[in-house]
């Protein structure tokens, strides 16, 4: 039997979610479940002068309408933060509906309940809420100067400030003597993270028994019993979380929202089943916004190109309060503002804001693509100043293939990379000198439509994460994962892990691990997952985790397996477990060809324990918690090719070329799907995506008709190749690859894009690099020339 | 209204509301759960259906507009155990990963490739532009029905 670890096994999960099988959250069947729609607050800041529920309560269906006053108690406490970056972090008291003030555009201010969707979502309008509008603060600047301060209880709209400095007399000395420094500001926009199913929520009692089960659409069943147990007054033992299929998350749906504890709530007052699905627009407001920093990025540099200092401070937005992560999203960008390259010294600074906008939190790579950005765009702009090419510059900085483990200068080590090598196949792919070539050439005959190289190389720390080193951060919770592998009686397997996938083939992948493990076919393996009866222990599925730490578990308590079936194998064929052989799910005796005992005949003798070891336990399985010792450190090298139209300032992404290192592969085919979603959402930030605010707050482009998630018209093919580094973290030799097309291809259009204008004199564009806005910059360059 | 509409070959008689759509007719009402919502402005196409054969976002449609007439939903698509070969393309090239905008997107794709039995990768690319997928890049769903197309010719 061949392994099938490192093939392009097609996926388990298809043929259910090809045919209609699947079931998602609005899917499911609950007979007798009330339907939940929520009345938001339409001012971004306001305060709450008075409700009138009568007219709406008059209407056909519409058995309750709950104010904010109504369901106070029915939490314990306000909204959990699970990461207080600070001991003095500013953290407002945010419950699920808000009691006296509205502070962004989708607040919730009452709930109405109805007995069908129809009917509630006829009823929100006719809830007559008073307001009182107050000044709304939109701009990050203008919110830290504190003209408007929007929870009163701060008295300011700064969160915290947060620092990674490890020595700053050798980044003042650096910049001191540096023969080139650079000095720019980028601003991450805003982005809608715009999973394709948007979230939903059903809770169905027990009200006797005094048992809830929570189905919701999310990637953290796991955490969220834990949250709800610590804010909506249930005790844990009573709550059963379940996620059932869940159509894309993106950091979106690792969140404790509001609606689940009003769902919840709801339920537990009327001592029926309810229930609230999420529509697109109110999407757009009520589900966490990714990204909004301001970055200012400086570096410091000798006069070969050396970076000898990284200084960085950051402007964060938070929106109008602190969801489940929201103030350390930033951090986890914090250690990586120097990217893949060698340098010694080190300064990053984070202030984070209120604004009267929907709070942000993690969206796919969640600070790490921040950081890629920031310097990678400035590394171009070094270069451009020294006048060497993008590929050189880089070069001359990556760190060193002898170098690892190497200790970074914001005290990670980076667990493995071979830098270089990746970066010249990328080269190679890409026909870069070519294209260069034929750029030049089209210059010189005048050609309307410039052509743009951009290189983007990036490190990123995922496998999220050491407890210890989350301790460090304060986050408030582990980084480990948990895995039970069980040969059931009749030799078919079943595999409990604690992550939680929404898209990314787990069952797939982990069947692949264990197959190989035990011996057995991939079909006779089930992964079983996402419901927290089912699999009580686990910390879920983000921060591209899920292989590096959940798979590694699921490997060790395999082995567990084996072990045990040895044990049971070496005494009933009354040999020394040395003499055993395991291969193909058989133990054999080396010299005894009749004696051999496969894994399901063991496993059946474990099940019946006639015959086992003195003070063995009956039952074949492994179970396991590991918390991993280190992240780990996947890198590669993008290039994106674009057209620029000088006439319209249309951007035409033409060509893209990945070289990516995960280390091992566990399926190739899977590995390749992540990396070219994750570079259409990469680009779609660069060209097209961002959340619009106005100037008192209105969310001006919540829908799919003004929000621009790309389609297939304008992405190309991309191309794809990998080098392999295999990281010592786990045994598996794997690293993440959830995040690293996002975190790799925004940098890599922009700075393309900063190629192509570079006859005019033009160095960036605010992103999303809109017709309109390129447009612009090469009219206003032609009028700075003229 | 009582309306009649025959969905996968079975016909359903039932008394709707006249603004009821036609998506939550066949998910609220026959129960066929399989067709999805993904947005509210019949933007996404995570709905598409087959109605009389042709692609239909059916959050576009109301229930009492499809009355007499065939509606092919994804639960249809399949002959018995036997996937329609563009399901089949879509598992063979990893063609989708959460599943949601799934079963819209392979019915948008079984009716690009009625009308354009042999297209190119350009008419692919625009012929499911009406259609959003937030997983995949598009790349390998792409990639899956140029190679339904092909095995189909």
């Amino acid at each position: 039997m061949s392994p099938v670890v490192g093939t392009r096994m097609v996926r388990k999960e298809d043929p259910v979610l090809l045919t209609g099988e699947g079931r998602f959250i609005d899917d499911l069947a609950i007979p007798g479940a009330r339907w939940l729609a929520m009345v938001r607050s339409p001012y971004a800041h306001a305060r709450i002068t008075g409700i009138d529920a009568s007219e709406a309560l008059d209407l056909p269906g519409v058995t309750h309408v709950f104010t904010g006053a109504d369901l106070r108690d029915a939490w314990t406490g306000p909204m959990p933060c699970a990461w207080p970056v600070t001991e003095t972090m500013g953290n407002p008291e945010h419950f699920p509906v808000a009691l006296d003030k509205a502070c962004y555009v989708g607040d919730i201010v009452a709930v109405v309940v109805a007995d069908s969707r129809y009917e509630a979502a006829d009823a929100v309008g006719a809830v007559v809420v008073d307001y009182d509008p107050l000044e709304a603060v939109v701009d990050l600047e203008d919110s830290l100067a504190d003209r408007v301060v929007i929870h009163d209880a701060l008295g300011t709209n700064k969160s915290y400030d947060w620092a990674l400095i490890p020595d700053q007399d050798a980044v003042d000395a650096a910049f001191a003597s540096a023969a080139h420094t650079v000095k720019e500001r980028y601003v991450q926009q805003r982005l809608i993270p715009a999973a394709m199913e948007t979230r939903g929520v059903a809770v169905v009692p027990q009200p006797h028994g005094g048992e809830y089960t929570v189905f919701t659409a999310t990637q953290i069943p796991h955490i969220l019993k834990v949250m709800l147990a610590a804010t909506a007054g249930v005790p844990e033992h009573k709550l059963r979380v379940v996620a059932p299929a869940v159509g894309g998350g993106f950091g979106s749906k690792l969140d404790v929202y509001a609606e689940e504890l009003i769902t919840l709530a709801v339920a537990r007052e009327l001592r029926v089943p309810a229930r609230w699905t999420e529509g697109r627009a109110e999407n757009g407001h009520a589900t966490i916004h990714g990204r909004g920093q301001i970055q200012d990025m400086e570096l410091a540099a000798d006069a070969d190109g050396k970076v000898t200092a990284v200084r960085v401070h950051l402007l964060a937005d938070m929106g109008a309060y602190l969801q489940l992560i929201t103030p350390g999203i930033p951090l986890l960008g914090a250690f990586l503002y120097h990217g893949l390259y060698d340098v010694p010294a080190y300064s990053f600074t984070c202030t984070g804001v209120f604004t009267n906008k929907t709070p942000t939190d993690a969206y796919r790579g969640a600070g790490r693509p921040e950081a890629t950005y920031a310097i990678e765009r400035a590394m171009d702009a070094l270069a451009r100043q020294m006048g060497i090419g993008p590929d050189e510059i880089r070069r001359r900085n990556f760190i060193p293939t002898d170098a690892f483990p190497y200790n970074s200068v914001g005290g990670l080590v980076f667990d493995s990379g071979d830098y270089a090598p990746n970066l010249a196949k990328a080269l190679e792919l890409a026909r870069w000198d070519e294209r260069k070539a034929d750029q030049a050439a089209r210059r010189a005959a005048g050609d309307t439509v410039e052509v743009g190289l951009g290189i983007s190389t990036y490190v990123e720390m995922c496998g999220l994460a050491p407890s210890r080193v989350l301790a460090s951060l304060n986050y408030g919770a582990g980084g480990w994962e948990s895995a039970q592998v069980r040969v059931l009686p009749t030799g078919t397997v079943q595999v409990v892990t604690g992550a939680t996938p929404h898209g990314q083939g787990h069952e797939t992948s982990w069947s692949m691990l264990v197959a190989d493990k035990l011996g057995v076919g991939t079909d006779d393996v089930e992964v079983l997952h996402s419901d927290t009866a089912i699999s009580p222990l686990g910390m879920d599925t983000y921060g591209s985790r899920s292989l590096a730490v959940g798979g590694t578990a699921i490997v060790m308590a395999a082995d567990q397996v084996v072990d045990k079936a040895r044990a049971i194998a070496a005494h009933q064929l009354e040999v020394s477990e040395d003499d055993l052989t395991f291969a193909d799910g058989v133990f054999t005796v080396a010299g005894s060809p009749d004696k051999e005992l496969s894994i399901q005949a063991l496993a059946f003798q474990a099940f019946t324990a006639h015959n086992l070891p003195d003070g063995m336990e009956p039952n074949l399985h492994g179970s396991v918690s590991w918390d991993p010792p280190n992240f780990v450190f996947p890198f590669g090298s993008h290039i994106a090719v674009v057209e620029i139209d000088t006439e319209t300032g249309m951007v035409a992404l033409v060509d893209y070329i990945a070289v990516d290192d995960c280390g091992n592969q566990v399926n190739p085919l899977i590995v390749e799907g992540q990396v070219h979603g994750g570079i259409a959402q990469g680009v779609a930030q660069a060209l097209w995506e961002e959340a619009v605010y106005d100037e008192d707050g209105n969310l001006r482009n919540p829908s799919f008709l003004d929000y621009l998630v790309p389609t297939a018209a304008e992405l190309p093919s991309f191309t794809l190749d990998h080098t392999t580094t295999p990281s010592p973290t786990n045994p598996m030799g794997a690293k993440g690859i959830g995040e690293a097309g996002t975190i790799a291809s925004t940098p890599a259009v922009m700075n393309a894009i900063a190629d192509a204008l570079s006859g005019y004199g033009i160095t960036d564009i605010a992103m999303p690099a809109t017709p309109e806005r390129v447009w612009q910059a090469i009219r206003a360059s032609k009028g700075a020339s003229a | 209204m009582e309306i009649s509409v025959t969905v996968n070959g079975s016909v359903h008689t039932s008394d709707v509301e006249p603004r009821r759509l036609l998506v939550h007719h066949l998910r609220d009402d026959i129960g066929l759960t399989g067709t999805n919502v993904g947005c509210d402005t019949s933007s996404c196409g995570a709905c598409t259906v087959l109605v009389d054969g042709e692609s239909v976002k059916s959050c576009t449609m109301l229930a009492v507009q499809a009355d007499g007439l065939e509606v092919t939903t994804i639960e249809g698509l399949a002959d018995g155990a036997t996937m329609h070969p563009v399901q089949a393309a879509f598992q063979e090239h990893h063609g989708l990963q959460c599943g949601f905008c799934t079963p819209g997107m392979v019915l948008a794709a079984v009716s690009l490739l009625e009308e354009h039995p042999n297209p190119s990768e350009q008419d692919v690319r625009e012929g499911i532009e009406g259609n959003l997928c937030r997983c995949t890049g598009y790349h390998n769903i792409v990639k899956a029905v140029l190679a339904a197309a092909g095995g189909a010719s």
